[in-house]
């Protein structure tokens, strides 16, 4: 058990290396062959207005002319123990884990990045938690009456849930309930939860539920499948012969196996929403890290677009890791070796 | 009311389903005592299992269509209400299935399963169960059986599972059991201990056992009556010794010429039923036995026409043939049995 966990971690950390220098070649190596130049970089960073001289100073001190190798070294080594940047106007420190300075604001990106954090861990906890439990309960339920109105409505519900992207049922849910009936808040309102914790619900309510619909939608389509299997199994047919009340043989036999490839992929997708979820975020003016990302992209933005990268594949990677773990817990017929 | 302690009258089964109706269990009797046991014999799809499931009441609820009675001690359970039949159930009347690797529950200890099987029907503490548990896992014959009960079903061996199974099925005295196809997923040698072990088990609790199974050689020395299926009815019924040393149905002759026997090489059959059992959808019209009878000329054209009678002939045993008494008698003692005997 401890020595899988040790190799999956070093699993991990190379996945994290492989996507680090992956991020590195699309951002840095690549337009360099397609003949971008080291001072066109610099120019990023110092602004138009520079003279032709300062720009040149600005690349060779940023380290810019450098072989492909050290420049990707130095910006590994700035993420685990920081790095000094020298714009022209002096040298600057930027404390690990350093993921360099935007062109557009000329803040470090990883201050950034923190700050932006807990509205999206506040939309995704959330949304996570109601797209489980109705995704799970509507899936069951349909699993248990099949063929019945209720589930024939679920479905096409839930189909209609999968296939609309959340930018539509977003858009539409605001104009309806904030705009319309004005019973939520308006697009862009977002109070900490520090701050009111009531506010905080109120203005992640709508995103929540937008974010939920979507998931929610292929978790009850999983679960029905799932219920489905699993109610035809031998073993739920031997919890009958036991005398067990059907509840119990739903709940604690049946619920029990089918469950299990969902909690996997739950903590695939929460993983995934970690890093941002890009369209909810946008459609509702959220300030976290997906409508960062998309700001940054529009921006053209690259300390921001690979600090963001790294920080997502992070969320990702651990994920992934933890489900791995959390599988040989609810199975125990997985072996970890 | 019924005398027995077990009665089952006219019992059928039926699923409709988008084919037609599937007639699994069609007017199905027998009787059953404490203490005794009964063979049920039939190739596969002949409503065995639908039957046993039926006496559960495992039907309940479902979309089939149960008629006929079921009296188990005194109480008649078709009739009965599904919540009434579920508490009957593990603990009055239990069952062993036959793969007992998908029969147990994957994601919980051998151990916890026969603890909740107590628990549902007892009032006692987890600990009490457990270490009714390790008794039971002791008396089915599993070494170190402090430790066993912690493990997985997948980390038992076949034949162990079975003898977990079983102590599942009795960790409430049941006094019907009943064991469909019990060895069936099990290797030779182990079929042969897992039978032993229900013969000791059944004489030290004294239950009604079933034993469900497509081979006569499995009810051989267990039985007291034996019941052959066919298409989901009775085509003979008596006692062992009546199927074994006087069978008078062309389907039970065939039965016996393809049980594997230790001194025959298991693929030579002696008298191998040709075709496939039947569809329960469009039964065959007359005897369902008809297209696969060897004898079916020697009735005079009834046999496509007219579905003979159970009849009684001769102390108990029941025959569905139109074949005439002596005619069957003749045929068994000058054609099948010397072939029988001379393999
Ligand atoms: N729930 C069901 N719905 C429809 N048909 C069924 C159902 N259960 C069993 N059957 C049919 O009933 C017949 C008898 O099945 P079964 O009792 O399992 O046979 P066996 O003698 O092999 O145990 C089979 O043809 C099977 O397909
Ligand atoms: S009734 Fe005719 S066809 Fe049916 S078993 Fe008897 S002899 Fe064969
Ligand atoms: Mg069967």
């Amino acid at each position: 058990m401890v020595t899988y966990i040790i190799r999956r971690l070093i699993g991990a950390l190379l996945m994290l290396a492989v996507v680090s220098m992956v991020t590195f070649s699309i951002f840095f190596v690549v337009p360099r062959l397609a003949g971008v130049t080291a001072t066109d970089f610099a120019n990023r960073y110092v602004g138009r207005a520079a003279t032709q001289e300062t720009v040149v100073a600005v690349a060779n001190k940023l380290g810019l002319n450098d072989p492909v190798v050290v420049q990707y070294a130095r910006w590994i080594k700035g993420i685990f123990v920081g790095a000094e940047y020298d714009y022209g106007a002096g040298v600057e420190h930027c404390p690990a884990p350093c993921f360099g300075y935007s062109f557009v604001t000329k803040n470090p990106v990883w201050p950034d990045l923190v700050d932006r954090m807990p509205v999206t861990l506040s939309l995704a906890a959330g949304a996570s938690i109601i797209w489980l439990l109705a995704g799970v309960a509507v899936g069951v339920l349909s699993a248990l009456k099949r063929g019945s109105i209720f589930d024939r409505t679920a479905m096409v519900i839930a189909l209609s849930g999968v296939s609309l992207p959340p930018f539509f049922t977003g858009l539409i849910a605001l104009s309806l309930f904030s705009y319309g009936l004005r019973i939520t808040a308006p697009g862009g309102a977002y109070t900490p939860l520090t701050e009111n914790p009531a506010e905080w619900a109120y203005s992640l309510i709508l995103p929540w539920l937008t974010l939920a619909f979507l998931n929610a939608a292929a978790y009850a389509r999983l679960t029905r499948a799932g219920m489905l299997e699993t109610m035809g199994e031998d073993y739920i047919r031997t919890a009958r012969a036991k005398g067990l009340r059907e509840s119990t043989v739903i709940t604690k036999h049946g619920l029990r196996a089918a469950l299990t490839p969902i909690v996997t992929i739950f903590g695939l997708d929460v993983g995934i929403l970690l890093g941002g979820a890009i369209l909810t975020e946008n459609v509702f003016s959220l300030p976290g890290l997906g409508k960062y990302a998309t700001q940054a992209i529009s921006t053209q933005d690259l300390p921001k677009i690979m600090g963001f990268t790294m920080l997502a594949a992070f969320f990702i990677v651990m994920a992934n890791l933890i489900v791995d773990l959390l599988y040989a817990v609810v199975d125990p017929r997985v072996r970890l070796t | 009311m019924s005398e027995h302690f077990l009665d089952v009258r006219d019992l059928k089964i039926h699923f409709p389903t988008d084919d037609g109706l599937v007639r699994s269990v069609d007017g199905l009797s027998f009787k059953l005592e404490r203490g005794r046991t009964l063979g049920i014999v039939g190739e596969s799809g002949s409503g065995k299992s639908v039957t046993s499931l039926g006496i559960l009441g495992l039907h309940k609820g479902g979309r089939a269509r149960i008629s006929g009675e079921i009296w188990l001690d005194g109480e008649e359970l078709v009739s009965a209400s599904p919540e009434h039949v579920r508490r009957l159930r593990g603990k009055k009347m239990s069952m062993i299935f036959q793969d007992p690797l998908s029969a147990m529950h994957p994601y919980f200890t051998v151990g916890a399963q026969i603890i909740e099987a107590y628990r549902i029907h007892n009032k006692v503490t987890k600990k009490v169960a457990r270490k009714h548990a390790v008794d039971l896992l002791g008396r089915v014959g599993i070494p170190q059986p402090e430790r066993r009960v912690d493990s997985y079903p997948h980390e038992f061996s076949g034949g162990m599972r079975q003898r977990a199974m079983i102590a599942m099925a009795l960790s409430c005295d049941p006094e019907l059991l009943i064991a469909d196809e019990p060895t069936t997923a099990l290797d030779v040698t182990v079929q042969a201990q897992i039978l032993d072990l229900m013969r000791d088990l059944q004489r030290d609790f004294n239950a009604a056992l079933i034993i469900i199974t497509h081979d006569l050689g499995v009810v051989a020395e267990l039985s007291d009556d034996i019941l052959v299926m066919y298409g989901g009815k009775a085509i003979e019924y008596g006692s062992a010794e009546d199927i074994f040393e006087r069978p008078e149905h062309p389907y039970t002759w065939g039965l016996l010429g393809s049980m594997p026997r230790l001194d025959r090489e298991p693929t030579e059959r002696l008298l191998p039923i040709k075709g496939s059992p039947p569809s329960l959808i469009n039964v065959p019209a007359g005897c369902a036995f008809h297209p696969r009878c060897a004898f079916e000329g020697r009735t005079g054209g009834k046999a496509n026409t007219e579905v003979p009678d159970l009849v009684e002939t001769e102390g108990g045993h029941l025959v569905r043939c139109h074949l005439p008494r002596e005619e069957r008698r003749a045929i068994w003692a000058t054609e099948i049995k010397p072939n029988l005997e001379s393999a």
